[in-house]
């Protein structure tokens, strides 16, 4: 890897094209992390704590219970599209436009 | 003819005598029967042994030999990440759970798929960018490569020995219990066959046997949902209110609850079945059980590897979709095999071949094709059989590889040769490390005959969680982050999980086991007696032959707990020595996930790191974008 620091590293860091990559995935990266967690987390609380709320029957045998469970990997699912779907649209493009100019921005001391 | 030819057909010649000169003993599929599965496994090891033999010409440098070359494709690698995951606990271990506890089963399925969002969100791209062949390689970025690959592949290579007993000695009983081979046997047979993957392949061969794994594995569970779920015309209520009905559900329930059972109606008993509680008794515990799922799967070594062998980091993104979507229908699926075996089956004949109820899929299969006297039946079964065979073949290979790249890559180039290797030394290393973590795998897998290994898989992924994860998200995210963090938090995350588990629940107490037996003895004894009174008041025939009946189980029950007290053999601490658990947990993670994030970060605040300060921009720079991905990868 030692041909890879030669370009001025910080100086790309500095770019405010990166800055505004760095914020938004930043921002957008975590707030669905912790949206997953809790709602994954809810699962097993529900379960353990207001097991009555899970024996509710909605449709037929099946209770909220069941529904919950399987709304779990919807959600999941949806996340996943949620992120893939963002991360073509925007970061890709914002990322390459950056390596595009990676030479320009960082200088390349070779 | 070259050597590697001559090696790989004493391999299948070697496995198929070992196979077929064991003693045959009591399975589930029956003697006149074992043809069938014998020919299936058999076309399935051919096939993986060709792809192996295909892919041992490409494999000559260690790019190749680690990371498939970088030419994996994003939807190749997905199908392999599941192949790579879905071991033979979640295939067979969770149906058995659902088939055994409803509800609590599929509940336990969920984490398995949610570790993949942190996997996706933070894990797999980073990784790709800036990553080389391993675990090591990615801390080894901004903090001292020497002592960061030195901590890197100690833990890669604990947490694999962990998951890799796990399944070895799993993968022993399973085969045993599914075709009637001896444990030894059908170790060696495992051991040989994924050894021969993986030294002659490298990660080409073994993305292959996982993709093809993981083919087998859906198309297995797609046929056998399809007929089990057809006569209920593809209902979801209509499905369940089928189970609500089975009296098999209700004998389960009733077993399960004990006197509130009484004043329940059939009805309310199959309903109970949906609902929560049946086996899952401790949120706190669950709660601590899905923290190391969803935090471990990213910090596990040979997941990580995966993200390795594609070109580009989107492919990595891409890789994680596909995953998801397998891993995740995958699971749903086992709702309705767990289910349908419950009903069509039942859990007192699942848990008459194996208490666990591992053989809850089979056994449906089985069911499906017309029962145990039927040749569809029966071809059904072999057929799931050797799809649980590949699955454990599959999964062993990844870890073998995984442990091999940290002895070989990182502690022999890395630490040893000071990155001085050629590519055919490295390689020969590779090859020399993966049969030699071979070796200790057929090892242990043998030593640990009998042996309760399932807490193993549980404190592999603790280790994963509270070690490997904690030192690798704050090196990709946290400036300050440098080699004194990663070294003491990986350390003291490893060893609390090591040390919690050891003082935990999971281990057995002789004190407490002897003083359930002696219960069950003194329940047998009070019930001896009112029956030898029965026997003496009993006047016809039937009526003594049936109390005759409860008496001789109950001595059966009597015989078996007090053979379980001899088996203690007097001792009176578990192996470390205590009385009692000392902690309540079964699952670490609770208390060892947040000490691995803590010493990370204290461990940086006191160490002083130059290069891990001055590499930062450019990690943070690289993993964001890329930048000189493409020519860091080769």
């Amino acid at each position: 890897m030692a041909q890879a620091t030669s370009l001025n590293w910080v100086a790309i860091d500095n770019d405010p094209r990166f800055q505004k990559l760095h914020r938004k995935k930043t921002a957008f990266l975590w707030s669905l992390m912790v949206f997953s967690m809790i709602y994954y987390f809810l699962l097993p609380l529900g379960a353990g704590y207001t097991p009555d709320l899970y024996k509710i029957k909605v449709w037929g045998p099946v209770n909220v219970g069941i529904l919950f469970a399987l709304s779990q990997f919807i959600v999941a699912w949806a996340l996943a599209g949620y992120y893939a779907h963002k991360a073509n649209a925007e970061f890709d493009s914002m990322a390459q436009d950056l390596i595009q100019d990676a030479e320009k921005i960082g200088g390349l001391k070779k | 003819m070259t050597k590697r030819d001559h090696w790989l057909k004493g391999a299948v010649a070697a496995a198929l005598v070992a196979v077929s000169t064991s003693a045959l003993a009591q399975a589930a599929v029956a003697d006149k029967f074992k043809w069938l599965t014998f020919l299936v496994f058999g076309v399935i090891i051919g096939i993986t042994l060709y792809v192996t033999y295909v892919a041992a010409k490409r494999v000559k440098s260690a790019s190749q030999f680690y990371a498939a070359g970088r030419s994996v494709s994003g939807i190749q690698n997905g199908w392999a990440i599941a192949g790579d995951y879905l071991s033979a606990a979640s295939f067979l271990g969770i149906a058995g759970l659902i088939s055994l506890y409803g509800y609590d089963g599929f509940m336990y399925s969920v984490g398995w798929l949610v570790a993949y969002i942190t996997v996706l969100l933070v894990i797999a791209e980073p990784c790709r960018n800036i990553g080389k062949y391993t675990l090591g390689d990615i801390l080894a970025f901004r903090n001292e490569p020497k002592k960061a690959k030195t901590v890197a592949a100690i833990s890669t290579i604990t947490v694999s020995i962990f998951y890799l007993t796990a399944q070895m000695v799993g993968g022993g009983v399973l085969v045993k219990t599914l075709i009637g081979i001896d444990y030894e046997v059908s170790v060696i047979v495992v051991g040989i066959v994924m050894l021969t993957y993986v030294v002659f392949g490298g990660m080409v061969a073994t993305t292959w046997v996982q993709i093809i794994k993981a083919v087998l594995l859906v198309t297995a569970s797609i046929l056998l949902v399809f007929f089990t779920w057809l006569p209920y015309g593809f209902s979801l209520p209509g499905f369940l209110q089928g189970a609500v009905d089975s009296v098999n559900i209700h004998g389960q329930v009733t077993k399960l609850i004990g006197d509130a059972a009484k004043n329940m109606t059939a009805q309310e008993l199959g309903q109970r079945f949906l609902e929560p509680g049946l086996f899952l008794k401790n949120p706190i515990d669950q709660i601590s059980l899905g923290m190391a799922l969803v935090l471990g799967t990213a910090g596990m070594p040979h997941i990580l590897m995966r993200f390795f062998t594609v070109p580009t980091a989107k492919d990595a993104r891409v890789s994680v979709i596909w995953a998801m979507a397998i891993i995740g229908g995958f699971y749903v699926l086992t709702l309705f095999l767990g289910l349908g075996s419950a009903i069509n089956v039942g859990p007192a004949e699942i848990t008459r071949i194996d208490k666990g109820g591992n053989m809850a899929g089979p056994l449906l299969a089985q069911f499906i094709g017309g029962g145990a006297d039927s040749y569809l039946g029966n071809f059904f079964l072999a057929f799931v059989a050797a799809v649980a065979f590949a699955t454990i073949v599959a999964v062993v290979a990844g870890l073998v590889l995984a442990s091999a790249s940290a002895m070989s890559h990182d502690i022999w180039v890395g630490v040893i040769k000071g990155e001085r290797a050629t590519q055919e030394e490295e390689v020969r290393a590779a090859r020399i490390c993966s049969g030699i973590v071979g070796a200790v795998a057929i090892t242990i897998g043998i030593l640990a005959k009998g042996q309760n290994v399932a807490h193993l898989v549980a404190l592999a992924f603790a280790v994963a969680s509270s070690s490997n994860l904690p030192a690798v998200l704050l090196t990709l995210y946290w400036r300050k982050c440098n080699t004194g963090g990663i070294m003491v938090g990986m350390i003291v995350g490893a060893f609390s999980a090591i040390a919690l588990v050891l003082v935990s629940p999971n281990m057995t107490y002789p004190l407490q086991v002897k003083a359930a037996q002696e219960k069950i003895i003194k329940g047998a004894d009070d019930k001896l007696a009112k029956l030898n009174a029965d026997l003496t008041a009993a006047t016809d025939p039937a009526a003594q032959e049936k109390v005759k009946k409860d008496i001789a189980a109950q001595d059966k029950a009597k015989k078996g707990a007090e053979t379980a007290i001899a088996a203690l053999k007097g001792e009176t601490t578990s192996i470390v020595g205590l009385e009692k658990p000392l902690f309540d947990l079964k699952n670490p993670g609770l208390i060892s996930i947040p000490l691995g994030f803590l010493c990370v970060i204290i461990g940086s605040l006191l160490y002083r790191d130059e290069r891990a300060d001055s590499m930062w921009d450019e990690l943070y720079v690289r993993q964001n974008t890329g930048i000189l991905a493409a020519q860091a990868s080769h």
